[in-house]
């Protein structure tokens, strides 16, 4: 018995105590009927080969450990973001309680979306009977100011029609008739968690622009000097958000976040629970038709949003999750461009600062490889960071990457010289990173949780920027946008190369020769 | 001041009245059977379950896939389990149960990887048939060590009607009789996660143990063997537990399904007594084993020294004297290391109040380890429990016990602010509403971070989590300094 009350033995260490050995070894000969140790070793060994990369690569049909999500997911996300707006996902409960669960572990906090909890009657009959009951429930028990519903899968393979059965509920006085229940159609087996933002964020904007579902006149624009500004799906957003409203600020301009989620994904512990806290007010969303121009801060996040923000009368510019000296030059004089204000010398030091950082760093980052994996424009965004950093982004793969994407990376690397041996990877997936780590293997590898997987198979050291981040904490909380963003994002990854090196370098009379104080 | 029983039962009264005038007539209506008070002497708890949710209120419940897929089958670590449809399914339930095992992933072990067919609009509109018998070559091809696939739906397979039956009968035909189980767990079949533990299985009934004929010979039975059937080996519970078992003589051929293989679903048959920890989500192949095998089995509950004691001398009373024997030895070996736990963290828990809502056995089965440590449940609830679960769960609770059956978000939160409990036991969509609260929380689906809590073992850590949560320091930091005076 190792056990003992004094100091309590938890799972990382009781079970390496040889009755717990014994146990597993045991349960292993006798009862498991598991393939030999040598066969295990044999396909182990086989599966880093040329060979078993080029089997890989050519599946057609088998998704291995995908780095990306469904569409209801993003358009949860997109919701969140207005003030005292609930989410509604027409389709079967479960979902609601993966999403929520998802987000939860993200960002450690609570997430609030209902469901219409259809189960088999409704997928025969339809679930127009959920739709008005639950929006009647909803509005009355969490008395939201607005109702954003999306759906799943299964609403969508029976066809469910939103716009019609909103129209019913409230004709059924499920809800009163003026109340806002913008709506968006997000197939789980269309695109992935960025189409849903996109379908959401753009059926918002719809439906407060365009006269909401019929009810009332369109608005006309009238146009004004503000800015609109859409982040994108991002698991910095409560970092990113904040910091991009301090650069506005630092301006000194009008502008409007759009879907600002910020402040419910950072709420305080101080006694209090709050449902809803801070968001976009749906007056701001109404007149952002005016603005004079909206920044997406993710192109490929708002592939829809922004055609129909322009069709509407206003610029719109589309940057990639810029990260770095270079990126977040373009979005400040973006901004400098279309507001005909100067960049403040606030932020001019701030930049000299984040290139004194790098100039201090550069040398141990200067052409090592790395590997990338996430959504396209985050990938985009870390790829063009390691360039300014004479960095290698060798493989940069996104399982919800498209051909456009593909084709914008394979501009940016040709772009620099760091670029030239480095290759895009839209579609693929973490098992196919891993062929590729094995077979053409980097320095490092950056990547959210997943790769925790990867950075054990390949011992690949694991830099985690990304979405979802269950296994570290409140790195949410910072911004990896604007020059400070780039200054956390430089130090995340140089903490993690002088640990690896530390980590390399540590074995007394051995390799402790260059385990050194001073770097 | 303590409330006596009588006025605990007014509170309790009063505080469902008034959590139910929010709702619309009709759904107060509904919701109203699920909230109630335990009587002592009633045979339930008097409150209906396993009854859809209502639309539109924030359900705590999930879904067919996550019964079978997420709590039954994923943990069977030889096995790859593709989430058959669009990818998110797979995606939210990837390796977030802590189902530990031992293996060399994606090798010969694949539980904490998520393999999906990942259905695009063509594949709705087509139907996934094709593409399933390609993902299972491909898989044969990549994954050579594997014993065997599941096909878990997600919702537009049944809807779309893809027959995925006929393909895993082709393709274990092509595969030489490769076991390959259909599952037809789509999300919106049944009121919650239950169907799909049923659904899993009936599906190890008709695939596994209809297929599995004489596969091991070399399976050499004894009067001895167990197998343990119910536990998921969150943090490692079922080896907390199976330690126990070992200790007192018997030999346990079978883990279900946490750290399970498939020789190990198929040697099951051959045991002398199942032993069943969540009694929801596997009573019924325990009866499909009692009935078509003869294999008796036995609820059991691991957590706290008391109940584990009773456990111990319940199975062994199965057995003969040999085994008796064992169980005793087993209770003192481990009395003086409860001895020690309990001296340590009962004066720190001593009439401490906990609030639980939890799936499968937890929501009574946890109530003794609490009381090994002085704490009082005050109000528990099922996810998706049924009649029969309320039913035992009287054996658990103390008279005038809230009773919440699938609580809707905001009545739990109602609940919690005007009972004020020293700790709220729930999941991660709990966690953090209480949290900010003020109330200290413990997720008792997962453990939080943590574990075991199963057996002698785990319950140290139990008590040790119990006191961290309890007696954080940060709970005394909430309320601002200059807030608290006012």
């Amino acid at each position: 018995m190792s056990q003992n009350a004094e100091k309590v033995l938890d799972h990382f260490n009781l079970f390496r105590e040889p009755e717990y050995t014994n146990l597993f070894e045991n349960k292993r000969k006798e009862f498991e009927f598991m393939p030999p140790d040598a066969q295990v070793e044999e396909v182990r060994e086989w599966a880093k080969t040329e060979e078993y990369k080029e089997k890989n690569f050519a599946r057609e049909a088998l998704v291995v450990n995908p780095a990306k999500a469904c569409q209801p997911l993003g358009a949860v996300f997109a919701a969140v973001g207005f003030e005292g707006t609930i989410p509604f996902v027409h389709g079967s409960q479960g979902c609601v309680a993966y999403y929520r669960s998802h987000f939860s572990r993200h960002f450690k906090e609570p997430t609030s979306c209902v469901s219409s909890s259809m189960t088999e009657d409704a997928a025969v009959f339809g679930g127009l009977n959920n739709m008005i009951d639950g929006l009647a429930n909803t509005y009355n028990m969490y008395k939201p100011k607005m109702i954003a519903v999306s759906t799943t899968c299964m609403a969508e393979v029976i066809g469910d029609d939103l716009n019609a059965f909103i129209k019913t509920s409230k004709e059924k006085g499920s809800i009163p008739a003026e109340f806002d229940v913008p709506f968006a159609h997000t197939p789980a087996f269309v695109g992935s968690h960025i189409t849903g933002y996109d379908n959401v964020m753009k059926g918002i904007l719809q439906h407060f622009w365009d006269g909401k579902a019929g009810t009332v006149e369109p608005l006309v624009r009238q146009p004004n000097e503000s800015i609109n500004f859409l982040g994108g799906f991002d698991g910095y957003t409560v970092g990113n958000l904040r910091e991009i409203k301090r650069i506005f600020n630092l301006f000194g301009i009008d502008y409007t976040i759009i879907g600002d989620n910020s402040d419910v994904w950072d709420t305080p512990t101080d006694g209090e629970f709050r449902m809803y806290d801070g968001g976009t007010t749906l007056e701001q969303a109404a007149n952002a038709l005016h603005a004079k121009a909206t920044i997406s801060m993710q192109e490929f996040c708002t592939e829809k949003t922004l055609p129909f923000i322009a069709e509407h009368g206003q610029e719109v510019v589309a940057l990639n999750h810029p990260i770095g000296v270079k990126g977040t030059d373009r979005f400040l004089m973006e901004i400098s461009r279309l507001t005909g204000k100067p960049i403040p010398a606030e932020l001019e030091k701030e930049r000299g600062r984040l290139v004194d950082a790098i100039a201090d760093s550069t040398a141990h980052i200067h052409g090592q490889k790395f590997a990338i994996y996430g959504d396209p424009d985050l990938c985009y965004g870390l790829a063009e960071f390691l360039l300014e950093l004479g960095a290698e982004p060798t493989h940069v793969l996104a399982t919800n990457g498209s051909k456009a994407w593909e084709t914008k990376m394979q501009a940016l690397f040709d772009s620099s010289p760091f670029g030239k041996n480095c290759k895009v990877y839209p579609g693929k997936d973490l098992w196919h990173m891993r062929s590729l780590l094995f077979t053409e293997p980097v320095d490092f590898l950056i990547g959210n949780t997943y790769g925790k997987y990867l950075e054990r198979d390949t011992g690949t050291p694991l830099i985690r920027i990304g979405f979802p981040i269950f296994d570290r904490h409140h790195k949410h909380r910072y911004p990896v946008w604007g020059y400070q963003g780039g200054l956390n994002v430089l130090v995340w990854i140089l903490d993690r190369m002088f640990e690896a090196i530390d980590a390399n370098t540590n074995i007394p009379a051995k390799t402790d020769y260059s385990f050194d104080i001073i770097r | 001041m303590s409330l006596t029983v009588e006025q605990v039962k007014q509170r309790n009264k009063d505080l469902i009245k008034e959590v139910l005038e929010v709702y619309p007539d009709k759904t107060a209506k509904r919701r109203a059977k699920h909230l109630g008070t335990f009587e002592e002497g009633k045979p339930d708890c008097g409150v209906k379950s396993n009854i859809k949710s209502i639309p539109g209120v924030m359900t705590i419940r999930g879904c067919a896939y996550a019964g079978s897929k997420g709590v039954v089958w994923g943990p069977i670590k030889d096995m790859i389990h593709i989430s058959h449809g669009p990818v998110g399914c797979g995606q939210y339930s990837w390796a977030s149960r802590r189902n530990y095992y031992i293996g060399t992933t994606g090798i010969d072990t694949f539980v904490t990887m998520q393999f999906t067919s990942d259905f695009q609009e063509k594949d709705i509109v087509f139907g996934g048939d094709k593409k399933l018998e390609k993902i299972i070559d491909e898989i044969e091809e990549l994954f050579p060590l594997n014993h065997g696939i599941t096909v878990q739906s997600e919702c537009p397979i049944g809807l779309i009607g893809d027959d995925i039956e006929a393909v895993s009968k082709k393709k274990s035909k092509e595969y030489n009789g490769k076991t390959i189980v259909p599952v037809r767990c789509e999300g919106f079949r049944g009121v919650s996660q239950s169907l799909g533990h049923h659904i899993a299985n009936d599906a190890v009934r008709d695939w596994v143990f209809d297929k599995a004929g004489d596969k091991h010979p070399e399976f050499q039975s004894t009067p001895y063997d167990v197998a343990i059937i119910g536990d998921y080996n969150i943090g490692g519970d079922a080896w907390s537990s199976r330690i126990l078992l070992e200790e007192m003589g018997l030999r346990v051929i079978a883990q279900w399904s946490g750290d399970g293989t498939l020789a190990e679903l198929e040697n099951t048959p051959k045991a002398k007594l199942n032993v069943l920890h969540c009694y929801r989500s596997m009573n019924y192949i325990s009866r499909h084993l009692e009935e078509k095998y003869g294999v008796p089995w036995v609820e059991y509950n691991f957590f706290g020294p008391t109940k584990i004691a009773e456990s111990l001398r319940k199975i062994a009373s199965f057995f003969d004297d040999k085994i008796k024997e064992g169980a005793e030895r087993v209770i003192a070996k481990y009395q003086p290391l409860m001895d020690a736990v309990i001296a340590k963290y009962r004066p720190r828990l001593e009439g401490k109040k906990v609030m639980l809502f939890v799936g499968g056995l937890r929501p009574r089965h946890v109530i003794g380890a609490y009381e090994d440590l002085g704490m009082e449940i005050v109000g528990t609830g099922y996810e998706f429990g049924h009649n029969d679960d309320y039913q035992r769960t009287t054996h658990y609770v103390k008279d005038g016990t809230l009773i919440y059956d699938d609580v809707t978000g905001y009545e739990f939160e109602k609940f919690v602010e005007a009972i004020q409990p020293d700790l709220v036991g729930s999941g991660i969509k709990e966690k953090y509403v209480f949290q900010k609260m003020g109330v200290p929380f413990r997720q008792m689906h997962s453990w939080d971070y943590s574990g075991p809590y199963h057996g002698y073992d785990g319950f140290a850590i139990f008590a040790r989590d119990m006191d961290m949560a309890i007696n954080n320091p940060v709970w005394g930091l909430t309320k601002a300094p200059w807030k608290s005076a006012a």
